[in-house]
């Protein structure tokens, strides 16, 4: 990396790769975990095409697998997705051609392209947001297939523990945003919100009531 | 879960997270948001997955009890705590909870 602007796409697919190397194996676990919660075959590919999301996936496929409605799933991901409005807007002035490159170019917005196409001093490199996106996409989109595959030679999926796939995952993707005080607040409530609501409330309800959680940002003006 | 549910969650939930994706390159062009908005949607991930987190752990339907999920999202915990690759932590709580279930 380094010469700023002059990176181009093949610059950010390779800088990608070994991101698409975590990406891949985290779609592998993701199309055994949908498999596991009866999904299908089909429905975890489509949507590893079209949401190219992976947090988000798992959040609907888990409210899914417990019985919450599909408005639940679906509200569930889109708030765990809210972020990239305003990681799209950053990134928004230097998309350049028409309506339809500028929508393309968005949805290969993912963290790690994001992350990778950062020149460092507030400008990104869309040559390199293309490339890097589209490695992931690819690395993401082939392993949920393999995943969906392999789940379903496992077979019962909690006999293998699988059931704690998912909030150790969950945990992983956790992790790295616990840098600040105020997002390890937001955390705990979050969490305190949603084990309160699991006994008072139809499944899936309790995960979306817990995005109340971030109002703290509100509450403290410091970092977040 | 009936087809249909599934297939309306997959078109939803893509059909959502393309907008969010959009809505900065497409309709807002430069314009910055304000800061307040950035930071409380900053923090509404750690939000939701630490809500993710403790129900999948916690919860049965509509119940909280404590099982060999705990154990499993423990060892995750340390997993992580030393750094491990995402698969390697997923796969370390798996193992737990199912050595757990098999042999205690």
């Amino acid at each position: 990396m380094g010469t700023g602007s002059e990176r181009t796409a093949r610059d950010g697919i390779r800088s990608v790769a070994p991101l698409a190397i975590a990406v891949f194996a985290f779609g592998v676990a993701f199309g055994v975990l949908a498999r596991g919660t009866g999904m299908g075959a089909i429905a975890p590919i489509v949507m590893s095409l079209t949401t190219f999301a992976g947090s988000a996936q798992f959040a609907a496929v888990t409210v899914l697998g417990s019985g919450g409605s599909a408005a639940t799933a679906i509200l569930a991901a889109a708030l765990l997705n809210a972020r990239y409005g305003p990681i799209g807007v950053t990134v928004a002035p230097f998309v350049h051609g028409g309506p339809w490159s500028r929508f393309v170019h968005a949805q290969l917005i993912v963290d790690e392209s994001w992350a990778v196409a950062a020149e460092g001093d507030g400008r990104w490199n869309p040559r390199v947001l293309l490339g890097a996106g589209l490695g992931i996409y690819v690395a993401w989109v082939v392993g949920t297939a393999i995943g969906v595959v392999f789940g379903d030679l496992i077979g019962d999926p909690d006999r293998l523990g699988l059931d704690a796939a998912f909030p150790a995952l969950f945990l992983a993707l956790l992790a790295p945003q616990l840098r600040t005080r105020t997002s390890v607040a937001a955390a705990v409530l979050g969490a305190g919100i949603a084990l309160v609501l699991t006994p008072l409330s139809p499944a899936g309800v309790p995960i979306v009531a817990a995005s109340i959680a971030c109002f703290i940002g509100l509450a403290r003006g410091g970092s977040a | 879960m009936s087809a249909t549910t599934t297939w309306i969650v997959v078109l939803g939930t893509a059909a959502a997270t393309m907008a969010l994706k959009a809505v900065g390159p497409v309709l807002l062009g430069g314009r910055p948001l304000p800061a307040r908005l950035t930071r409380i949607v900053t923090l509404l991930g750690p939000a939701l997955l630490a809500a993710l987190v403790a129900t999948a752990t916690f919860a049965v339907d509509r119940d909280l009890v404590v099982d060999e999920r705990l154990a499993g999202v423990a060892a995750a915990g340390v997993a992580l705590l030393f750094r491990a690759p995402v698969l390697i932590v997923v796969v370390i709580a798996a193992a737990t909870t199912g050595l757990l279930r098999a042999f205690v």
